[in-house]
């Protein structure tokens, strides 16, 4: 009973921290078709806002908001930088100056930060445990759960109910229609990047929370985990890409409970080629999204 | 096609303009340089074969040729030297010793078996997710070579391949690559794939397997990068695992990119040119290092200056120095339109 409430909850935490990355990514996809490679950085950026922040003596909560604000502008920065120029071009282009500019980040960081591991400041709460039948469990753990629950639940609210929502939604099935009947193009697109921003920063406080500290490379997991997860989820499905976060953390943990020490080291060989398999059967991916319209 | 024969002289030209001038100036680190970029010449143009027909971005490209050089290193460190080198080794391969110029041919055939199997399911994908997937790839490839300590050395340095990859085989190795590039691109499959390029609906109605198209495309990609890796291993003769990641990847990515990813000609003038640059950053680097000492080291400056020259590049001329025409098309057709005004 404690083992299966063990896997139960680690296959929660990290699937809600997976799910929330890869709907990070689709949300961009979605809209423009485009992937955004500096993805990872945004996660990166909320990380050294909190280590620059750190010897400022503000309270925990004031610097995480920060560092979830910080993700935003370089959302959108992203979205100036690398997408906004490029954008009519071809898909190839965006997806070489999104990559280029996630190295720029990276090197910064490096440059002007530093290629060592710097400590995040992180509340007490993060490294106690607590005991669920008979389970023990970082609580840092069901905080992640819990986040993911409220986050995934307003996203959805956000996308079904409101305006901003239906108008994203709206330019995700048909963009040139959606102009049309008079949806602001790039407010929506920039709106898309604050979103997707948010999203990274909230996650970034949650993994860089797992690890403590933060490298300048410390984007490239999440990254490949929300490449993943969408393309298992079929790349413009919202509900897709939660249903893919979950699945690879399912597949992950089970990987990490079965496998010996020897054969763990190579999980993600395990787990890609698993992913494969799920491709042979369903190239397009397990969710359907919305029927394909122009890109923009 | 007469075009393409004027394009692979050109090129082949300046392959042994490189060459020779670098020999002739006599000056070791000019040698180095050149060899470095006739190798990066290798991966460039091997990388070509399959983004530049494709319209596909493949960000595995490195992780093959990692493949290539550690097979390689495999089958040509001295017998006598494996013990140490590779102490953990399968006993049946310790007796395994043949010459480089095998072991190169084997490096392309092992990444291209490799890239057979696994790139057959991720070419079935849409066009974002066969990217998306690839640069997973790249991370897999990566990590067996970490962790598969018996036949990699895991993470730690490999040492003790053969010296054997001097200018003048990394000349010719170029200078083959060059002409299958091109021959590849004038063939049926190439022409097919150029079409699915454009217009896949329209490639597709025409009976274009695209699919199987590029998964051709790929598997040749990866044979070159094999090539590549083999070549580069036996002139670096210790490298570990991490030389075949991100960096490295984004390096001959911004070469292709710069230079025109859709033809062989701007492959080659981007390799020529980001070397050129790559090499000066690198110089300007370490002159700021050594002027300020103490006061922290400067890292990263070289990669962000041609992070910000890709994404100028791609602002300005998205399709790179030599966007869709080879160097001998263009000259063929400036001399015709001197004739027609003459």
């Amino acid at each position: 009973m404690a083992f299966a409430i063990q896997f139960l909850i680690d296959v929660l935490s990290l699937g809600g921290a997976y799910a929330l990355m890869a709907l990070g990514l689709v949300i961009i996809y979605g809209i423009l078709r485009l992937v955004n490679f500096a993805y990872g950085e945004l996660i990166m950026v909320a990380g050294y806002t909190m280590f620059l922040t750190s010897g400022s003596g503000l309270p925990w909560l004031l610097m995480a908001v920060l560092a979830v604000a910080m993700a935003v502008v370089f959302g959108i920065l992203t979205d100036y930088v690398a997408f906004r120029p490029v954008r009519a071009k071809s898909v190839t282009a965006v997806l070489i100056t999104s990559f280029a500019f996630s190295n720029l980040l990276q090197n910064a960081a490096l440059l002007f930060i530093s290629p060592r591991p710097r400590n995040v400041p992180l509340p007490d709460i993060f490294s106690q445990t607590v005991s669920i039948g008979g389970a023990i469990t970082p609580v840092r753990n069901l905080i992640t759960i819990a986040a993911s629950i409220v986050l995934l639940a307003a996203v959805a609210f956000l996308m079904r109910k409101t305006t901003l929502g239906i108008a994203m939604r709206a330019a995700a099935t048909n963009f040139t229609m959606a102009r049309m009947l008079g949806v602001p193009a790039n407010l929506i697109i920039s709106s898309a990047f604050a979103l997707s921003g948010f999203l990274a920063g909230v996650v970034g406080l949650l993994w860089i929370g797992r690890i403590g500290t933060v490298v300048p490379g410390v984007g490239l997991e999440p990254l490949l985990v929300a490449f993943i997860a969408t393309v298992i989820g079929g790349m413009r499905s919202l509900p897709g890409a939660v249903v893919g976060g979950f699945l690879l953390a399912l597949i992950d943990t089970t990987l990490n409970y079965t496998l010996s020490q020897d054969l763990l080291k190579f999980r993600d060989a395990f787990t890609f080629s698993l992913v494969i398999l799920i491709l042979l059967w369903r190239p397009e991916g397990l969710i359907k999204g919305p029927a394909s319209g122009q890109r923009t | 096609m007469k075009q393409s024969y004027l394009t692979a002289l050109i090129l082949i030209a300046v392959i042994a303009v490189i060459a020779v001038g670098s020999q002739m100036l006599g000056i070791r680190l000019y040698d180095r340089i050149a060899t470095n970029l006739l190798i990066s010449l290798v991966l460039v143009v091997g990388l070509q074969t399959f983004m530049g027909n494709s319209g596909l971005l493949s960000f595995a490209h490195i992780g093959f040729m990692g493949l290539g050089a550690y097979t390689s290193a495999v089958l040509t460190i001295p017998a006598q030297m494996k013990g140490m080198a590779l102490p953990d080794l399968y006993e049946f391969m310790k007796v395994v010793e043949i010459s480089p110029m095998l072991a190169m041919l084997a490096a392309g055939v092992v990444a291209a078996l490799v890239a057979a199997v696994v790139a057959y399911p991720l070419m079935r994908l849409s066009d974002a997710a066969a990217v998306i997937t690839s640069f997973a790839l790249l991370v897999v490839l990566y990590t067996v070579m970490n962790n598969w300590s018996a036949l990699t050395n895991g993470p730690r340095t490999l040492f003790g391949l053969p010296k054997t990859t001097e200018m003048p085989i990394a000349a010719i190795v170029a200078a083959i690559v060059v002409v299958v590039a091109l021959a590849f691109k004038e063939s049926r499959t190439g022409k097919l794939l150029r079409a699915s390029r454009e217009d896949e609906v329209a490639a597709a109605a025409l009976g274009a397997n695209i699919p199987h198209l590029r998964w051709r495309a790929f598997i040749l990609a990866a044979f070159i990068a094999g090539i590549g890796g083999a070549l580069w291993g036996h002139f670096i003769t210790s490298f570990a695992p991490k030389a075949f990641y991100l960096k490295e990847t984004f390096l001959i990515i911004t070469m292709l990119v710069i230079g025109g990813a859709n033809t062989v000609t701007g492959a080659v003038a981007g390799t020529v040119l980001i070397t050129v640059a790559y090499e000066g950053l690198r110089g300007t680097e370490a002159a700021l290092n050594a002027g300020s000492s103490g006061s922290g080291q400067v890292i990263g400056l070289t990669e962000i200056v041609l992070a910000l020259a890709m994404i100028a590049v791609m602002i300005v001329r998205p399709g790179g120095l030599f966007p869709n025409r080879e160097i001998g098309h263009i000259l063929t057709r400036s001399r015709r339109k001197k004739e027609k005004t003459a």
